[in-house]
């Protein structure tokens, strides 16, 4: 471990009290509470944190807050490990481990580096033009590509934080509590409102927490805190503004805490806030000056040279060159000075500075250098010295250069209103060339930023507007200092110095790349940002985006309204995909549905597929068996002999009123007239596009009562869709829709013995098929349960579907395996009804298929009209080369297609290849003893007799088309 | 996320809702008098104003009832609300 030789004395809102060990790529240091990683590397004097993202620059700590483009880290590692974190808003705790990222071994000895001295290679659009080479030169470019360009580690397992949701509502959120902030809270919360004050730092002040006066934001946060309608969120950055004044903010609960996080706090916790209106206090970010190597570590904003000395007590630097284009730095400098760092000069871009703090730094006679720029630095890993030279009126150079030496540059371009938020809004920005910034100007939502982010630049303006928009008062605009027209990139001396004119400092974009995609042609601010990747970085050009839109503009001759910025988006700052996901993990991700006998299958070994959100039985291997043979064996005893099946998940809606018989006519495509109490029949539902949408019988209660089944997949969307009719097209229809899905439990039974043994379980009901034929359904009792029995079949043989309540469920299910019964699963089903050549709605359709692609027109009622009649009417749906369902024989009985593998009519050429359909079923069929398919291909059976192709990875399969009703085509079993 | 006022719960967030596209388009009575361009032209084309939009929404995880709603496209400002089967207000804002 080190001293803290950079650290002062005395000052500062950290505790001295409690020093804090931690290390940064692998070496030891301390800092104290109350520090960032950031503040306590500067403290020990490390300057240089990382590479940037493309030349591997050397490169060291920008800013002191969520702007910073540089400090990236990593902390931890494993599933816990935490990429691209910003050292500048990195709280330190005892133990925190943090690494560099984007350098390797490590920032000091990159190996990469050489990309610098490559830099002429990889102009702007470098990776754009490099995508749009052929295919054959990607390849060799990609490894390199992406092993140079990576940003951090991805966690390598589950997350194993926790994290939480919370919603919230309120009067008036204020986001962030800088002084603006602060009077809004007070002043709405004094109005009797409910408030909420979120701040991404901890604690609230802003601005203030880096001032010199440091210390009269701490009366109005216990003000607040005394409060009970104002809640203060710290640590808790506004990252989204959405429709309806919904907001979403991220609170860091425990991360500042590392391993000593308590146990029952979340990580973090994802705020979703409905707010009546929002005051955005959300300050403004300082801008670089463009000049050449202004990356230099050692560089850095003058403001957060000035957070740094105030609020932690650390020298950035023991002699500074300020270089500045308005008079906010000068605060800077009279700081630094006052701590005791050496001013070597401060560079004033304009001729003149006239503020009061440009009066208060002659008084204390710092040497000011007006009309001048700092054009280059030198030094390797830290700034040596800056290069000054007077600039002419029109901003060219003039006169000789003199080299200041100075271990720290203290910059300032001004300041860019943080109008993020205010966009995200839906609010659309101004340019304000006085104060060379984008502006809030008119939101559609009652949103109203207030201080700095409206242009306010002094602590009593951004008080008093505060206070008005807390308030809901109207605001007096704030006076106004005017900036000067100075030019936004400072010339350099050489060509190799124009190329190193940092604009984006995390995508390495200059000036030069800005320059030359303008004349590229790039002339849009959205095509340019994509071009060069300006802002594209995790921070989201928060200090880069305007100085570059400035110089597109002044390379184009334009002004920068008319360049305009491109559009902020949400998020403001990167959030965890653990934190939107919230509690929603693991098994509460989605919930899931189990039939009443689900405790049965598991028992019993079932293997579950899941359908929907349920769980159903697959298939029931016995002791050794493959799935296949398992399979089989559930097939062979439902052909041989009776299989039962829980078909509960089959959705069931009950259809009752006057109108229901109607209602079924237009929902379905056959009539309903006929159908008797006692009498099922099979439905074909379709869209008003004549696109199959499901499938199902329905059975005939009484007069005005239908029973109506759905696939299980598609319970709920039948259910909304038939409602969606009846409320929007037909409110004249009295019909009324029940779903009894989850009341009632079905069990299949199925098998040329089915009706032995039904008849066995029941004393009132005559199964004989002379009384009980096919498609009719009888009430009684079944096992003594009160049930409904349905003779309707999936399988090709004599089945019964019985339906009880869903509490009688497993006791049906324990008579029936009192018998010689083989309980199959849902794959079994899938082939039995393959065989017989049955669709299954969602494999043999797929929103493009038609009945006449089934051959199922016989299913068209033409006597009445139906939802989707008119569009199988057109034309194009009976073209006979449409897609058509057909039945595949593979010419070895022993292969099994894969399900949507795509059918050629010609053996592959190794040309590009025509599709003619593709396989929507295929199975290893026991009964048949060889495999078969299901399939849509152009022209279906018109093909047949005829070949096909199926080119798989290895080889291609050749396969007969035919008739898809492979088993018992005539129904001779399922009739008897 | 909008802040929708359900006619029978009130004002409830989005994600209860499922939007049901633009409202007012019947189903024509007699189908089979309609051209196919006419008839695509029911099921298929919308008008996609940029302002002020009539359309219907489902309160499906609420009381499930369908309604309308005139929304501006461009602010997303809910301009009116009323029942199915209900005139669209005349003097909307
Ligand atoms: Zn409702």
């Amino acid at each position: 471990m080190t001293a803290q030789p950079h650290r002062l004395p005395e000052g500062g809102a950290i505790d001295r009290s409690r020093p804090l060990g931690f290390s940064f790529n692998g070496r030891r240091y301390t800092g104290f509470a109350g520090d960032t990683l950031a503040s306590a590397l500067l403290a020990n004097g490390v300057h240089l944190v990382g590479r940037s993202f493309k030349y591997h620059r050397p490169r060291g700590i920008l800013s002191a807050g969520t702007e910073e483009p540089n400090a990236i880290v990593q902390l931890g590692s494993g599933a816990s490990g935490l990429p691209n974190l910003k050292a500048t808003r990195v709280e330190l705790y005892e133990g925190l481990a943090a690494r560099s990222v984007n350098c390797w071994p490590g920032p000091w000895f990159d190996l990469a580096a050489v990309n610098g001295f490559a830099h002429r290679l990889i102009p702007a659009g470098f990776y754009y033009k490099t995508f749009m080479w052929p295919h054959r030169g990607w390849h060799l470019y990609e490894p390199f590509i992406r092993r140079m360009a990576g940003l951090g580690r991805a966690p390598d397992g589950p997350d194993p934080d926790r994290y939480e949701r919370m919603n919230a509502h309120c009067d008036v959120l204020v986001v962030g509590a800088g002084p603006a902030g602060l009077a809004a809270a007070e002043a709405a919360g004094r109005s009797g409102a409910r408030v909420i004050l979120a701040d991404e730092d901890c604690p609230p002040g802003g601005m203030l927490l880096g001032s010199a006066d440091a210390g009269g934001h701490g009366e109005a946060t216990a003000g607040l805190e005394a409060m009970d309608n104002v809640r203060v969120l710290t640590r808790t950055v506004v990252t989204g503004y959405y429709d309806h004044n919904f907001l979403i903010a991220l609170e860091r609960v425990t991360d500042h805490l590392g391993p000593a996080a308590p146990a029952h706090l979340p990580r973090q916790r994802l705020w979703r806030i409905r707010a009546g209106r929002v005051v955005l206090a959300t300050g403004a970010l300082e801008r670089p000056l463009v000049f050449a190597n202004n990356d230099r570590p050692g560089t850095m904003l003058a403001g957060a040279a000035r957070a740094y000395v105030n609020r932690f007590a650390v020298l950035p630097g023991r002699r500074a060159v300020v270089v500045t284009d308005n008079d906010s730095a000068y605060a800077a400098a009279l700081d630094l000075h006052r701590h005791g760092v050496e001013i070597a000069a401060i560079v004033d871009l304009r001729p003149d500075g006239d503020g009061t703090q440009c009066a208060e730094a002659r008084e204390a006679g710092l040497n000011i250098l007006s009309g001048h720029a700092v054009i280059d630095t030198a030094g390797r890993r830290r700034v040596r010295a800056a290069r000054v030279a007077r600039l002419n009126d029109d901003g060219s150079l003039a006169g000789t250069v003199s080299a200041l030496p100075c271990d720290l540059i203290a910059m300032s371009g001004g300041w860019s209103p943080a109008v993020h938020l205010f966009s995200q809004s839906g609010g659309t920005l101004r340019y304000d060339a006085a104060l060379r910034a984008f502006l809030p100007d008119v939101s559609p939502q009652a949103a109203r930023c207030a201080g700095a982010s409206n242009g306010a630049f002094d602590t009593a303006s951004c008080i008093a507007e505060g206070h008005a928009a807390g308030a809901g008062e109207p605001g007096a605009p704030g006076p106004v200092q005017p900036a000067a027209p100075v030019s936004w990139a400072v010339p350099a001396r050489s060509r190799a110095g124009e190329a190193r004119r940092f604009v984006d400092f995390q995508n390495d974009v200059t000036a030069a790349d800005i320059e030359l995609a303008a004349r590229e042609g790039y002339e849009s601010v959205e095509h340019l940002k994509r071009y060069t990747t300006l802002g594209m970085g995790t921070d989201q050009g928060k200090t880069g985006n305007v100085p570059g839109l400035a110089i597109l503009a002044g390379t184009l001759g334009l002004s920068i309204p008319e360049v305009g910025t491109t559009t902020f988006r949400p998020p403001y700052e990167p959030v965890a995909f653990g934190a939107i996901a919230g509690r929603d993990v693991g098994p509460l991700a989605d919930p899931v549905r189990r039939t009443p006998l689900h405790a049965w299958h598991e028992e019993n070994g079932a293997v579950f597929e899941d359908v929907g959100q349920w769980k159903r039985p697959f298939y029931y291997p016995q002791e050794g068996e493959t799935k296949d043979e398992a399979v089989a064996r559930e097939c062979l005893a439902v052909r041989n002999a009776a299989g039962i099946m829980d078909a509960s998940t089959l959705g069931k809606i009950l259809v009752c009123g006057p109108d229901a018989r109607e209602f079924l006519n237009r929902v379905y495509t056959n009539a309903w007239d006929g159908l008797a109490p006692g009498r099922c029949r099979y439905g074909l539902m379709l869209g008003e596009d004549g696109m199959v949408l499901d499938d199902g019988v329905t059975a005939c209660l009484s007069e005005n009562r239908f029973l109506t089944t759905t696939t299980t997949g598609n319970a709920a969307r039948v259910f909304a869709w038939l409602e969606e009719w009846l409320q929007t097209e037909w409110p004249d229809l009295e019909v009324y829709l029940t779903s009894l899905t989850e009341q009632f439990a079905t069990v299949a039974l199925a098998g040329p013995d089915s009706r032995k043994l039904l008849g066995a379980l029941t004393d009132d009901i005559d199964p004989a098929p002379d009384v009980f034929p096919f498609m009719a359904w009888r009430e009684g009792r079944v096992a003594g349960l009160p049930a409904r029995v349905f003779r309707i079949s999936y399988t090709g043989e004599v089945s019964y579907e019985i339906v009880v309540s869903a509490g009688d469920a497993t006791d049906l299910w324990a008579a029936l395996m009192t018998h010689e019964v083989t309980p199959f699963g849902t794959e079994a089903m899938h082939v039995l009804r393959a065989e017989k050549g049955y669709l299954m709605i969602g494999q043999e359709t797929d929103g493009t298929v038609t009945p006449l692609d089934l051959d199922m027109g016989w299913m068209l009622n033409k006597k009445k009209d139906f939802i989707g009649r008119r569009s199988l009417a057109r034309s194009a749906m009976r073209d006979p080369m449409r897609k058509r369902l057909v039945g595949l024989r593979t010419e070895d009985p022993a292969t099994v297609l894969p399900e949507g593998a795509q059918i050629l009519a010609e053996p592959p050429s190794g040309a590009p290849e025509t599709m003619i359909g593709h396989v929507t079923s295929s199975y290893r069929s026991a009964t048949l003893g060889r495999s078969i398919a299901l399939a849509l291909v152009k022209g279906g059976r018109d093909r047949a007799p005829g070949t096909v192709h199926v080119p798989l990875d290895d080889r291609t399969v050749r396969a007969e088309i035919c008739d898809p009703k492979f088993y018992d085509p005539e129904g001779e079993r399922l009739n008897g | 996320m909008l802040l929708i006022p359900c006619p029978w719960c009130g004002e409830r967030d989005e994600s209860e809702f499922a939007c049901g596209g633009e409202a007012h388009i019947a189903r024509p009575p007699d189908p089979d008098a309609l051209n196919d361009a006419e008839w695509a032209d029911y099921l298929f084309m919308r008008t996609n104003p940029k302002g002020s939009q009539r359309e219907r929404w489902c309160h499906t995880h609420g009381c499930g009832r369908w309604f309308n709603v005139e929304r501006d496209t461009v602010t997303h400002r809910i301009l009116s609300v009323y029942r199915m089967g209900e005139p669209p207000p005349k003097d909307a804002p």
